[in-house]
């Protein structure tokens, strides 16, 4: 057969995430929540169409003639031409979608006079650093990387919230328990935009404006993320606690030594997903940063555009180096970014 | 087998205290669970849910940058926050802005990521995967920096898009200086950066159509054009109004794109709700009266998210 082979299952399927069997344990929230979890599209219902059995029995290949072979070979080449000039223009246009990052890169190689120049150049004519070395030498974005730094590692602490209190609504039995997660399923629906106001009124109140903990504090703990955590860890056979908890081990105890190691996986995307949000967020630092000295890079960037708003080589750069450590990090986790954004949706 | 079955009956026999959590063993399981859940249920109701409430109640009041220092200075208004929106043309504008934005976008928006998804699935091979990548990439590059990137492809004089243009004859385009244009241009951005996450949606979708569908049509004759419109998109249906519907939900919320890329300019043309918010709030420092901007467009949010349950509830009833 030169059929390509196309997997039956799934590319997502094996998932860490437990979510995949979505018939099981998320049917009672995927109804509650504002979106059902995608991995449930393969039990969508079947289009009604007309009653057909679905898998034929093939009709038997018996010994063909000659002439039939080769017509059949002649068949198979040309289907072979066809997939290869298709292959060849969805390359084409994955790659025109792309062309915005080569444009940044070539025009933050650019000077400063031929980044304006009429038409423009495609590749940078005389080639130069100096837009680089401009932003850490002339600009704060030394500062602002370090800051940005510093607001990532801290949301990475809420990690360790989230994936308790996944482990809570997941294994420990209590009352109010569905109604709490409820609650936390419910607060997915509230936008950041209309919180945008009344939160910073409350971090205002709490002293938190322009500090680094009051910049993390509205993402630290979202709620699809404890979803995903209680969904994972809800596949940690209990007989594994029970056992502990008869040794008499306590329950932060059982979460640290047996719960947190067995959660490798569903750490590794979440870590991943937690450090592209935090370096990419914009809104928040925007917000509550009041002071340049606490700047994230994003807001920094955001800066350039008042006082350098035409110097585009300075801003292509800018952009440059606010798009590479994502770019390096998707490059050697892509499999993990895809499945974390296909079970998070549009979140 | 047997051991679930053991396990089931275990389950049954435990005396019913501990089931229902009543008791000093309750307690202590209400003790313990407070420590996992404690911290994260503390900060979600602070950050998600008191936000509602304190947007509710600042709405009511006339609350300023002086306020904010004496709260003594805060007075109690009314609804009359919400009278003015109403009959402010600059709110107005911005909702229909906002309406535009997602009439345009979200169609765009699921024809972009479906097309995207089918190319991206015809291959399974290691170059599909680098093609799904960069069909990927916008959804996770910062906003900031797409403003930029675009703010440049964008520029009338040495901009790439006039240039390759005027390959082709069409004179230079004013991208960014015109209203009409310019909310185009910002809803090809947004749809630029929203089709990746939507893409891997529909490619999701498009790997659980059980090959069988396929096969059977390819026997009974049916070209690809037809497999495409009988099979390929009656069994996306799910995924497209998913995709539909957070789409809708996001665009309502369009925020930073016109924010960085047009500042809501020229003549407040791409100014969404969510920018007349910001604006109000953090521009005029007028919290009261964006806060009570805020609350309608929650409305809106909460509206539209209970229609989609509706309709959702009676998908699944058909």
């Amino acid at each position: 057969m030169s059929e390509p082979v196309v997997p039956d299952q799934p590319a997502l399927a094996p998932s860490p995430v437990p979510s995949s069997t979505p018939g099981q344990s998320s049917s009672a929230y995927s109804e509650a929540g504002p979106y059902p979890p995608p991995a449930s599209y393969p039990s969508a219902p079947p289009a009604a169409g007309p009653a057909r059995p679905l898998a034929r029995p093939r009709p038997p290949t018996d010994p063909a003639p000659a002439d039939l072979t080769l017509a059949r070979l002649r068949r198979r080449r040309r289907r072979r031409t066809v997939r290869l000039i298709v292959t060849v223009l969805i390359g084409l246009a994955a790659l025109t979608y792309a062309v915005p990052f080569l444009w940044m890169l070539s025009g933050s190689f650019k000077p400063a006079n031929e980044v304006l120049s009429r038409p423009p150049t495609l590749l940078p004519v005389d080639f130069t650093w100096s837009n680089y070395v401009r932003l850490f030498r002339e600009l704060d974005f030394g500062t602002y990387l370090a800051n940005t730094g510093v607001v990532v590692a801290l949301s990475m602490i809420g990690l360790l919230l989230r994936a308790m209190a996944g482990y809570g609504f997941a294994k420990l039995r209590f009352r109010g328990r569905g109604a709490l997660f409820a609650v936390v399923m419910a607060t997915m629906m509230i936008p950041d935009q209309v919180t945008m106001i009344p939160t910073f009124l409350v971090l205002n109140g709490l002293g938190l404006v322009n500090t680094y903990i009051g910049i993390v504090m509205p993402t630290f703990v979202t709620a699809f993320s404890i979803f995903l955590f209680r969904q994972f860890m809800e596949t940690i056979p209990d007989p594994l606690l029970e056992a502990a908890r008869i040794d008499g081990a306590g329950e932060l105890r059982i979460f640290f030594n047996i719960v947190w190691p067995l959660s490798g996986p569903i750490l590794g995307v979440q870590a991943i997903l937690c450090f592209i949000a935090g370096w990419n967020s914009f809104i928040w630092p925007l917000i509550l940063a009041t002071q340049q000295s606490k700047y994230t890079l994003s807001v920094g960037l955001a800066l350039l555009d008042g006082q350098y708003s035409s110097e585009y080589g300075l801003k292509m750069a800018g952009a440059a180096v606010m798009v590479l450590p994502v770019l390096i990090v998707f490059v050697f986790a892509q499999r993990h970014i895809v499945r974390g954004f296909t079970l998070s949706g549009l979140k | 087998m047997t051991v679930a079955a053991n396990d089931r009956g275990g389950r049954a026999d435990r005396p019913p205290r501990t089931q229902t959590g009543r008791g000093r063993a309750g307690l202590r399981r209400l003790g313990q669970a407070s420590l996992f859940v404690g911290p994260t249920m503390v900060i979600l109701l602070v950050f998600s849910v008191l936000p509602i409430v304190v947007a509710l109640v600042t709405s009511f009041t006339d609350l300023d940058l002086r306020g904010l220092r004496d709260w003594s200075l805060i007075e109690f208004v009314g609804l009359d926050n919400y009278g003015r929106l109403l009959s402010d043309p600059r709110f107005r504008s911005a909702a229909g802005n906002t309406v535009v934005f997602v009439l345009a976008g979200v169609p765009l928006i699921v024809v972009c990521s479906l097309a995207a998804a089918l190319m991206v699935n015809y291959g399974s091979s290691r170059l599909f995967r680098a093609y799904r990548a960069l069909f990927f990439l916008p959804a996770i590059t910062n906003i900031v920096a797409v403003a930029f990137i675009w703010g440049f492809l964008y520029n009338t004089d040495s901009g790439l898009i006039n240039l390759i243009l005027s390959w082709g004859g069409v004179g230079p385009l004013p991208w960014l200086d015109q209203p009409v244009m310019a909310k185009i241009s910002v809803i090809i951005v947004a749809v630029w950066q929203g089709c990746g996450y939507n893409m891997l949606i529909f490619v999701a979708a498009l790997q659980g159509i059980p090959r069988e569908f396929y096969e059977a049509a390819q026997v009974d004759g049916a070209n690809a054009w037809r497999r495409f419109w009988s099979i390929t998109l009656p069994q996306l249906r799910f995924a497209t109004f998913f995709v539909a519907v957070t789409t809708s939900i996001s665009w309502i919320q369009l925020f930073e794109t016109p924010l960085v890329l047009t500042h809501g300019g020229p003549l407040d043309s791409t100014v969404s709700m969510a920018l007349f918010i910001y604006r109000n709030g953090f521009e005029r420092n007028r919290f009261g009266y964006g806060s009570a901007a805020s609350f309608l467009l929650f409305l809106v949010v909460v509206t539209v998210t209970a229609i989609q349950f509706k309709l959702r509830r009676q998908d699944s009833n058909v």
